[in-house]
C-alpha cells in the first residue's frame, strides 16, 4: 500500500474521530452543551489528534529506517567475492537497488508476474536484456548474487511495506478508539489538546537547534573524513593551493585566507567610512524629509541579490577598472576579476550593512549628552566626534565586526569577480580567490564525494564557519554590552 | 585642534578690545570651516551611497533592456512536397521520418528566394546565408510542418529568429570590425540584413520567448529564456511560503509567549541569532550533505532548493514575527484571560489576529530575500543543469531537476557568447521586478494594516 494511501486513511479517520468525538461528547452530556467541561470542538480535535499524531509518528520513524535495515541485512547477503576488483560494496549495492527497482517496473508494467520475477536466475534467463526491454537501463551484466540480493531486497521491502502499513494503522486506529471511549463531559480536552498545541510549538522552536546541529554534523564528519585522507598540517599552514583530481593535490588554505581577507579588507575601507558618514548625516544633520528620503533609497542597496552585485562586478566593474589600470594605460591589471573589482563591489554592497547599523547606534545615545555638550559651547560636528561617536564606539565596532562576517562568508561577488587563481600576492589589482569561491568550484560538477579534493570543500565551509560564528559572537558581545550602559 | 575644554575663550580686555561679535575671529572661523567639512563630509557619504545605487540601476537597465527584443526574420518558405512527403498521404508518422537536417534545404531556398524578391544582389549560396538564422529554425519549421501536414506544398511564411550575431548587430552590440575573426557570420551578411531591415523583412521587435521561454543550449542565445527557471523558482517559494510561515511562526509563539526563562530557550535563542548571521554558502553545504547525500532526495531539485532556503529565511521570519508579537499591547492578552480565555485561547484568538499584518510583512521580507539567494543553489546542483523542460506536473515540478532565476542569471554570465551578457542583465530585471512587487506588497500591508496603540 503506497505511503500516500496510508495518509490519506489516517487523515480521513481523524475527521471522522473529530465529528465522532463532538458528538459523542455533546450526547453525554445530554445535548445540554454547557455541562462540557470544554468547547464541543475540543472534544473532537483531541480524537483526531490522538488519531494522527503517533501514527504519523511512527510511519516517519519507519520509513527512514526500514530502508537503513533492508540494506544492512541485504549487504550482509553479499558474500566478498562478488565483489569484483577495483569496486566496493556500496557500488554494488547501488546496482542492486537499480535491479530490483527494475523488476518493480517490469511487474507493474505486466512484463513478468510476481512469482516470475522473484524466481528468475541468471542461469537461466538474461536478466539485463529482459530489463532493457521494459526500459530500465543496467550499466553492466547482472552477476547471479546481485540478482539474488535484488530479489531479497524486493521480498524484504514488501514485507517491511506491509508491516509498515498494518502497524501505522493499527496505531491510528487504536488512538482513535482510546480518545473515543476516554471522551465524556467531564473529560477535560481543552487541556489535552493545548498541551499537544505547546509541543508543537517547542518542536517548532527546536528546528533552529536542529539546523544548528546539521550544519555542525555535516561539516564535522566530513571535516574528519577529509583529514584522514589529508594531513591537518598541511591544510591549515600550507601555502599552495593546486586541487587535481588525479591525486597529488596541495591543499593549503592560507593564499585562499589571504585572498579573503584581502578582498574584505578593501570592502571595509569603501564601506566603514562613507556608511559612517552616511549614518553621522542622517542621524545628526539632515532633516526629517531628507531623512526619509535618502535612508530608504540607500537600503535598498541591502534588498539587492548577490547575484546582481557579481553581475556589476563581472561584466560593469572589471572591464571599468581594466580600462583604467590595464594593460593600455599603467599595466597594473591583467584581467577584469581582481581583489579590487570585487572587494569595490562587496564594499558598495556592505555600505547600508554599516550605516543602518550604526544610525540605530547612533540614535541610542542619549540626547543629554548632545544637550550637555552643546551647552559647553561646542559645535555640532565637535559634539559628534568628541561626545556622540566615542559613546556609540563599541556599537560601531560591534557593526564593522558584523560587516566583516558578511565579506567573509559572500560567495557570489567573489565567484564571479576575484578570479580563479589562488595567490599570495599585495597587489590588489591581481586576480586572487577566496574561500567561498573554492568551496563552489570543489563541490559543483561531478566529483566524487571521497576524494580529499572535493571533501576538502568541507573543511574549508568549517573554517568559514568557525571564523563569522566568532565574529558574530563578538559582535553580539560588544553590542550587547554597550546597550546594557544606556537602557 | 578644536579641543573646547582645554582651551579657554580668549577673554582678556587687551585681545577683546576692537573685536565685535558680529567679525568672527580667526579661530571661531576655523571652528565653523571645520563643522562645515564635517557636514560635507556627511552629504558626499550619502551622494556617493545614492551615486552607487543609480549606476549600478542604470547599468542594469542599460544593458538588460536589450534582452526584451529581439530580431525576427519574415521568412515565406515553400514546404516541398517531394522532400518533406515523398508518399505523399500527408500522414504525420511517415513525414516525422526526415530529420530537422532535412528541412536545412528548404530554408535554404527560400533565402535565396528573399534576396531574389527583395532585389538583394549577392553571390552568397543557401547554406552560407543560412548563418543569419538561429539554428533553431529547422526545428520550428518542422514542428509547424508535423503540426499542420495539411500545409505541405504551400508557401508558408514564418517568423524565425535572426542569428544572436545579427541580433547583437542590430542592437548595436556587434560591429562589421567584430565578425573580421569570426566564422558565425560575416561583414557582408550585414549589409545583406541592412537591405532586409530596410525591405521590412527583418524586424526588431518584443521578444515574449524572454520572459515565458526555456533555456536554451550554449550555441543559440537567441533562442534562450528565463521561464522555466522562473517556475522552478515559484516551485521552491511555495515550499518556502508552506514550511517557513507555519514553523516561524510557531517558533515565535512558542518563545514570545509561552518559554519559560530557562536554559533551553537561552539555547534557542543564541541559535537562532547565529543563524541568521551564517554564511549562505553554509547552508548549501548544509543541504548538499543532509538532503542529498543523506536524505537520497534528487540533486537541482526545488524541494530541495526549498527545503534549503526555508532554513535560511526561518531566522528573518522568527525575528520579525518577534517583533510584531511584541507590538501587541499586553491589555489585550489581560482582557482575554480576563473574561475566562485559557493562554492559548487568548494567544491564538486575539494576538495571532492583530499581529498577522506584521507577520506577513516579515513573511515576504523573507521570501524576497530567498527569491534572489543564490550562493546555496549553486552547491544543491541548480547550476550546470540547462532547463529546458517544463515540468510536467505538480509532482515534477517539486522534484525534476530544474534551475531558479538567480541560478540561471549566473548560468548565462558564465557562458562565454557576450549574446548571454544581454540574457543575465535582462534576467536581471525580471528578478528585480520580482523582488520589487514583494517589497512593494510588504510596503502597502505595513501602510495599511499598521495599528499604532
Amino acid at each position: 500500500m503506497p505511503v500516500l494511501w496510508i495518509v490519506a486513511i489516517i487523515l480521513a479517520l481523524a475527521v471522522i474521530g473529530y465529528f465522532m468525538g463532538r458528538y459523542r461528547a455533546i450526547a453525554s452530556a445530554g445535548g445540554d452543551s454547557r455541562k462540557l467541561h470544554s468547547l464541543p470542538n475540543y472534544y473532537g480535535t483531541s480524537v483526531a489528534i490522538f488519531t494522527t499524531v503517533f501514527s504519523l509518528l511512527v510511519l516517519i520513524i519507519w520509513l527512514i529506517v526500514q530502508p537503513l535495515v533492508i540494506e544492512n541485512r541485504v549487504s550482509g547477503t553479499i558474500p566478498a567475492e562478488a565483489i569484483p576488483e577495483g569496486s566496493t560494496l556500496g557500488l554494488v549495492m547501488s546496482d542492486v537497488r537499480r535491479v530490483a527497482n527494475g523488476l518493480d517496473i517490469a511487474v507493474a508494467g505486466g512484463a513478468m508476474t510476481e512469482d516470475y520475477a522473484s524466481s528468475i536466475r541468471t542461469e537461466f534467463t538474461d536478466v539485463r536484456d529482459r530489463l532493457a526491454g521494459v526500459g530500465v537501463a543496467l550499466g553492466s551484466d547482472v552477476g547471479s548474487s546481485t540478482l539474488r540480493a535484488a530479489q531479497l531486497y524486493r521480498t524484504m521491502s514488501a514485507t517491511g511495506a506491509l508491516l509498515m502499513a498494518i502497524v501505522v494503522l493499527a496505531i491510528a486506529l487504536g488512538g482513535f478508539l482510546f480518545a473515543l471511549m476516554r471522551t465524556h463531559k467531564d473529560f477535560r480536552a481543552r487541556n489535552v489538546v493545548e498541551t499537544s498545541i505547546r509541543y508543537l510549538l517547542i518542536g517548532a522552536a527546536s528546528i533552529a537547534i536542529l539546523t544548528t546541529v546539521g550544519i555542525i554534523l555535516s561539516l564535522i564528519f566530513n571535516t574528519i573524513e577529509f583529514f584522514y585522507r589529508y594531513p591537518a598540517w598541511d591544510f591549515f599552514f600550507g601555502t599552495t593551493w593546486a586541487p587535481s583530481f588525479g591525486g597529488g593535490s596541495e591543499l593549503g588554505i592560507i593564499p585562499l585566507l589571504w585572498g579573503t581577507l584581502y578582498i574584505s579588507f578593501i570592502a571595509l575601507v569603501v564601506a566603514v567610512p562613507i556608511g559612517l558618514f552616511a549614518a553621522v548625516y542622517l542621524s545628526e544633520y539632515a532633516t526629517p524629509r531628507i531623512r526619509a528620503f535618502a535612508k530608504p533609497l540607500i537600503e535598498v542597496l541591502a534588498g539587492i541579490p548577490t547575484i546582481v552585485y557579481g553581475l556589476f562586478a563581472l561584466l560593469t566593474v572589471g572591464p571599468l577598472l581594466l580600462s583604467v589600470f590595464g594593460p593600455n594605460s599603467v599595466g597594473w591589471m591583467g584581467a577584469a576579476s581582481s581583489v579590487m573589482t570585487a572587494g569595490l563591489v562587496m564594499g558598495i554592497m556592505l555600505i547600508p550593512f554599516v550605516s543602518s547599523l550604526s544610525d540605530d547606534i547612533i540614535n541610542a545615545v542619549p540626547q543629554a549628552m548632545r544637550d550637555g555638550s552643546l551647552g559647553l559651547g561646542a559645535t555640532h560636528s565637535e559634539t559628534v566626534k568628541q561626545v556622540v561617536l566615542p559613546a556609540a564606539l563599541p556599537g560601531i565596532v560591534g557593526a564593522v565586526l558584523l560587516a566583516a562576517s558578511r565579506a567573509i562568508g559572500e560567495t557570489m561577488i567573489v565567484v564571479m569577480g576575484a578570479g580563479a587563481a589562488a595567490r599570495l600576492s599585495l597587489n590588489p589589482f591581481e586576480a586572487m580567490t577566496t574561500v567561498t569561491a573554492k568551496i563552489v568550484s570543489q563541490l559543483t560538477g561531478d566529483a566524487d564525494f571521497s576524494s580529499p579534493e572535493a571533501l576538502v570543500a568541507f573543511a574549508l565551509g568549517m573554517t568559514l564557519f568557525v571564523i563569522t560564528l566568532g565574529l558574530n559572537i563578538l559582535a553580539l558581545y560588544i553590542v550587547r554590552k554597550y546597550r546594557e550602559q544606556y537602557e | 585642534m578644536t579641543d573646547v575644554t582645554n582651551t579657554p575663550v580668549p577673554s582678556g580686555p587687551e585681545k577683546s578690545r576692537g573685536s565685535s561679535l558680529y567679525a568672527l575671529d580667526k579661530r571661531t572661523k576655523r571652528r565653523n570651516a571645520a563643522e562645515a567639512r564635517f557636514k560635507a563630509y556627511g552629504i558626499a557619504a550619502v551622494c556617493v551611497g545614492l551615486a552607487f545605487l543609480v549606476i549600478l540601476l542604470v547599468s542594469i537597465v542599460r544593458n538588460g533592456i536589450p534582452a526584451f527584443t529581439q530580431t525576427f526574420v519574415e521568412l515565406p518558405i515553400y514546404l516541398n512536397e517531394e522532400k518533406l512527403d515523398p508518399d505523399g498521404n500527408r500522414d504525420p508518422a511517415a513525414m516525422s521520418k526526415v530529420s530537422t537536417f532535412g528541412y536545412n534545404p528548404l530554408i535554404e531556398d527560400a533565402l535565396v528566394q528573399l534576396m531574389a524578391d527583395n532585389g538583394i544582389e549577392t553571390d552568397m549560396d543557401g547554406p552560407t546565408l543560412r548563418k543569419m538564422l538561429s539554428s533553431s529554425v529547422p526545428a520550428q519549421v518542422r514542428d509547424y510542418t508535423l503540426a499542420n501536414p495539411d500545409q505541405v506544398g504551400e508557401t508558408v511564411t514564418f517568423r524565425v529568429l535572426a542569428s544572436s550575431r545579427v541580433d547583437g548587430y542590430m542592437k548595436g552590440r556587434v560591429q562589421r570590425e567584430d565578425l573580421e575573426r569570426d566564422k558565425n557570420l560575416d561583414a557582408a551578411h550585414l549589409d545583406i540584413v541592412d537591405q532586409l531591415v530596410d525591405a521590412g523583412a527583418v524586424e526588431r521587435t518584443f521578444n515574449w520567448a524572454f520572459i515565458t521561454g526555456a533555456d536554451a543550449s550554449e550555441s543559440r542565445p537567441e533562442q534562450a529564456g528565463i521561464g522555466v527557471s522562473m517556475i522552478g523558482s515559484f516551485f521552491m517559494m511555495i515550499v518556502v511560503l508552506v514550511l517557513a510561515l507555519p514553523i516561524g511562526v510557531a517558533a515565535s509563539i512558542y518563545l514570545e509567549e509561552f518559554a519559560a526563562k530557562n536554559r533551553f530557550t537561552d539555547l534557542i535563542e543564541v541559535n537562532i541569532s547565529n543563524l541568521a548571521a551564517v554564511p549562505s554558502i553554509v547552508f548549501g553545504i548544509l543541504g548538499l550533505a543532509v538532503f542529498i547525500q543523506f536524505g537520497g532526495l534528487p540533486q537541482s531539485a526545488p524541494l530541495v532548493g526549498g527545503l534549503v532556503l526555508t532554513l535560511m529565511t526561518l531566522p528573518t521570519i522568527i525575528i520579525s514575527t518577534r517583533a510584531s508579537l511584541k507590538a501587541v499591547p499586553p491589555s489585550i492578552r489581560d482582557a482575554a484571560l480576563g473574561v475566562g480565555a485559557s493562554k492559548t485561547q487568548a494567544v491564538f484568538h486575539h494576538v495571532l489576529p492583530l499581529a498577522m499584518p506584521g507577520i506577513l510583512t516579515g513573511t515576504i521580507i523573507g521570501l524576497a530575500q530567498a527569491l534572489g539567494e543564490t550562493a546555496p543553489l549553486l552547491l544543491i546542483g541548480m547550476v550546470g543543469y540547462i532547463a529546458t523542460n517544463y515540468p510536467e506536473g505538480i509532482v515534477d515540478g517539486f522534484l525534476a531537476p530544474n534551475s531558479a532565476m538567480p541560478a540561471q542569471i549566473y548560468e548565462w554570465a558564465k557562458r562565454a557568447d557576450p549574446a548571454y551578457y544581454e540574457r543575465a542583465w535582462g534576467g536581471i530585471i525580471v528578478l528585480l521586478l520580482f523582488l520589487m512587487t514583494m517589497n512593494i506588497i510588504a510596503i502597502i500591508l505595513r501602510r495599511r494594516f499598521e495599528r499604532r496603540w
